[in-house]
């Protein structure tokens, strides 16, 4: 990860971290026998980028669905702004800029590229069906509006020549690419990454955590992502949570939580020099 | 980066977001519409007319209705007969109880009170989906033709159970329906609903809702997290595909036949319409027309082709060989290219346009 190393390590990089974006409060969340999540806290802050890591089955995935809304947890509070809500909900979500990408890419597999990404404008179109039976005034304005800005996420994130390719043909790390461009298309508030770099080359790795550092520092998009490349984590993110087995075993900066006994027991073990 | 000025890319942007970008589309687009409004008018027989030309427009306009709802948002219906009766008969009342309504604002509200009709079969499409879904909308298809069948003031209590469509103008004494009409006149008045809602789907299918539909097919969940909401989604897919069902009964009745009972609409319609998308490509518009004009020139060709062989009891044996070849390129189709004739089609352009150098 040289070339990640080489850049300025997240505390140097001029950025404004704000007030809390996002909290989760004592999150309890079963699947029939299965203890997924248990009284996990934690916060998210405006601009940040914030990692959630532990080991495989830890409950990282299921934390991000509860905070889109995608899970229903039994117990715990999820605050939005400052909302205080039982839980989050997808189309509020939405509404209010929280995208995300998913393990095991969620892409239109029929759709091409630019159709996938052009979905993430979605929210922000207001044409009516009629107008665009007839692509007249509002459906055409519209339409070309956001292709433009579509346009220039695909410029970006240097995938112009997939464009109109449909996205089941092509290749597993360009379909990362096309999920992250997807999330992007809507402006979002609050990115979450669900292992953006899994099964990827050193290279891509690269590329992808270029783009988040990018995204983040131009726009003060908050990210929170899952990863668990650990040279990349303490690279990028400004704070980590640690999961295992549901409960939250550390929640700090990186330099920190590498530190913490009770994670490099449960975690990192001897694997970490 | 992302927020930077682009503007002089929007001319180019406009272009590539038009209907038809690819010039040469446009050029096919113009022939085949030139074709098919005066060389087919001025030459074709009445028989052709009658016989072929009309059911094949109709039947392309039906296949497009349920192409919408399967081959674009995923939801596989077996109740387009139900809907296409739904349609042919909200005509007929509307034509009777109110003469003086014009033939346009008959057809447009017999398409919507079917999208309506549609929609509440689509409910359980939330809950729903796949084998279930179809089973949930081959109980529209039953439903509907029992009801037209055995209510009596649909028919408006015709003792045979058959309605016969009242002549409609479009303007002063030009006739577009019933018997009064010219063969002539019904193709073209046909063809023209038919090319209007063919490219008003083509302009949907590509904007938002076209997209909203395919998320909803290729990954609900994506797209329920991307701010699409899934019934009401669905159930818009329900609405204009009905829509299009429903104006496809009408013209079956009013334009085609002339007169029709329920029963002309039976579940036999529903698998024809479906093998016409199968057999076209399902989420394509093409491929609704070229699967139509496939399935309704299939039985006439092999008619034709047997008698020239001199094949004595050719119309049985034209029939059998229909029912295989249709199998087949169903089964086919399915496995090897599920979209169809259009794909096809579309591969021969590619291999046309690179032609003679293949890189
Ligand atoms: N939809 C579900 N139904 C049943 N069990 C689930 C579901 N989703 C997650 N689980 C269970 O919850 C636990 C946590 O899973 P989760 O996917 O959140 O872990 P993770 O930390 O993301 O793991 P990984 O690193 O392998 O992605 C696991 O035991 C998993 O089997
Ligand atoms: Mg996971």
């Amino acid at each position: 990860m040289s070339g990640v190393q080489q850049r300025e390590s997240a505390v140097q990089r001029k950025r404004h971290i704000g007030d809390v974006l996002l909290a989760a409060e004592n999150i309890g969340l079963r699947f029939g026998g299965v203890q997924a999540l248990a009284g996990v806290s934690f916060d998210i802050r405006e601009g940040e980028i914030r990692a959630i890591i532990g080991p495989n089955g830890a409950g990282k995935s299921s934390m991000l669905n509860v905070i889109n809304g995608f899970y229903q947890p039994q117990e715990g509070h999820i605050v939005w702004r400052g909302q205080r809500m039982r839980r989050m909900r997808p189309h509020f979500a939405a509404r209010n800029g929280i995208a995300r990408t998913f393990q095991n890419i969620a892409l239109f597999k029929g759709m091409t590229t630019l159709d996938n990404i052009m979905t993430g404008r979605m929210l922000k179109m207001r044409a009516t069906m009629l107008e665009q039976a007839v692509f007249w005034g509002r459906a055409r304005r519209e339409e070309l509006e956001h292709r433009a800005f579509v346009e220039r996420i695909i410029d970006f994130l240097e995938i112009p020549h997939i464009r109109n390719v449909p996205v089941g043909k092509l290749p597993y790390g360009l379909q990362k690419r096309v999920e992250l461009a997807r999330a992007l298309a809507m402006e979002p508030t609050l990115l979450l990454l669900d292992e953006p770099m899994a099964g990827m080359n050193l290279e891509e790795k690269e590329d992808m955590c270029r783009y988040i550092l990018d995204v983040n520092e131009e726009f003060g998009t908050t990210v929170a992502l899952i990863e668990h490349d650990m040279g990349v984590v303490m690279d990028i993110s400004d704070r980590v949570v640690v999961l295992d087995y549901g409960r939250l075993l550390a929640d700090g900066p990186p330099e920190e939580v590498r530190r913490d006994p009770e994670v490099i027991k449960a975690y990192l073990g001897v694997s970490q020099d | 980066m992302i927020y930077r000025e682009t503007g002089q890319f929007k001319t180019s942007y406009a272009a590539d977001q038009a209907i038809f970008p690819i010039a040469q589309d446009r050029l096919g687009m113009l022939v085949i519409l030139a074709v098919a409004f005066v060389a087919v008018p001025l030459m074709a027989s009445d028989y052709w007319l009658t016989t072929i030309l009309l059911p094949f427009v109709i039947y392309g306009l039906a296949a497009l209705g349920l192409n919408i709802l399967t081959g674009y948002a995923g939801q596989l219906s077996l109740g387009t007969g139900g809907f296409m009766a739904c349609g042919a008969f909200a005509a007929y009342k509307l034509a009777t109880a109110f003469p003086e309504l014009h033939v346009l604002v008959v057809f447009a509200l017999s398409g919507l009170i079917t999208a309506a009709v549609g929609m509440l079969f689509g409910l359980p499409s939330l809950r729903i989906k796949g084998f279930y879904l179809a089973v949930a909308t081959l109980a529209a298809q039953f439903f509907l033709l029992w009801l037209f069948n055995k209510v009596p003031w649909f028919t408006n209590y015709s003792s045979s159970g058959v309605i016969s469509a009242p002549p409609l103008a479009i303007w002063g004494e030009t006739y577009v329906t019933g018997f009064e009409a010219t063969p002539r006149a019904k193709y073209l008045f046909a063809l023209t609903v038919v090319t209007l809602l063919a490219l008003a789907a083509k302009n949907m299918t590509r904007l938002k809702i076209g997209r909203a539909w395919m998320a909803i097919r290729d990954m609900d969940i994506a797209a329920e997290i991307i701010g699409i909401r899934p019934l009401a989604t669905k159930l818009s897919a329900f609405a204009v595909s009905s829509f299009y069902c429903g104006v496809a009964g009408a013209l079956w009745a009013f334009a085609y036949t002339g007169a029709v009972e329920a029963l002309a609409f039976d579940i036999n319609v529903s698998f024809r319409i479906l093998f016409m998308i199968i057999i076209g490509g399902l989420g394509s518009i093409l491929g609704s027309f070229l699967g139509a004009g496939f399935i309704v020139l299939l039985p006439i060709f092999l008619n034709n082709a047997l008698l020239a062989m001199g094949m004595a009891e050719a119309v049985a044996l034209a029939s059998h060989l229909e029912f295989m070849i249709m199998g087949a390129l169903i089964i086919l189709f399915l496995i090897v290219e599920p979209h169809g004739l259009a794909r096809l089609w579309q591969i021969l352009k590619e291999k046309l346009r690179k032609w003679p150098f293949p890189y």
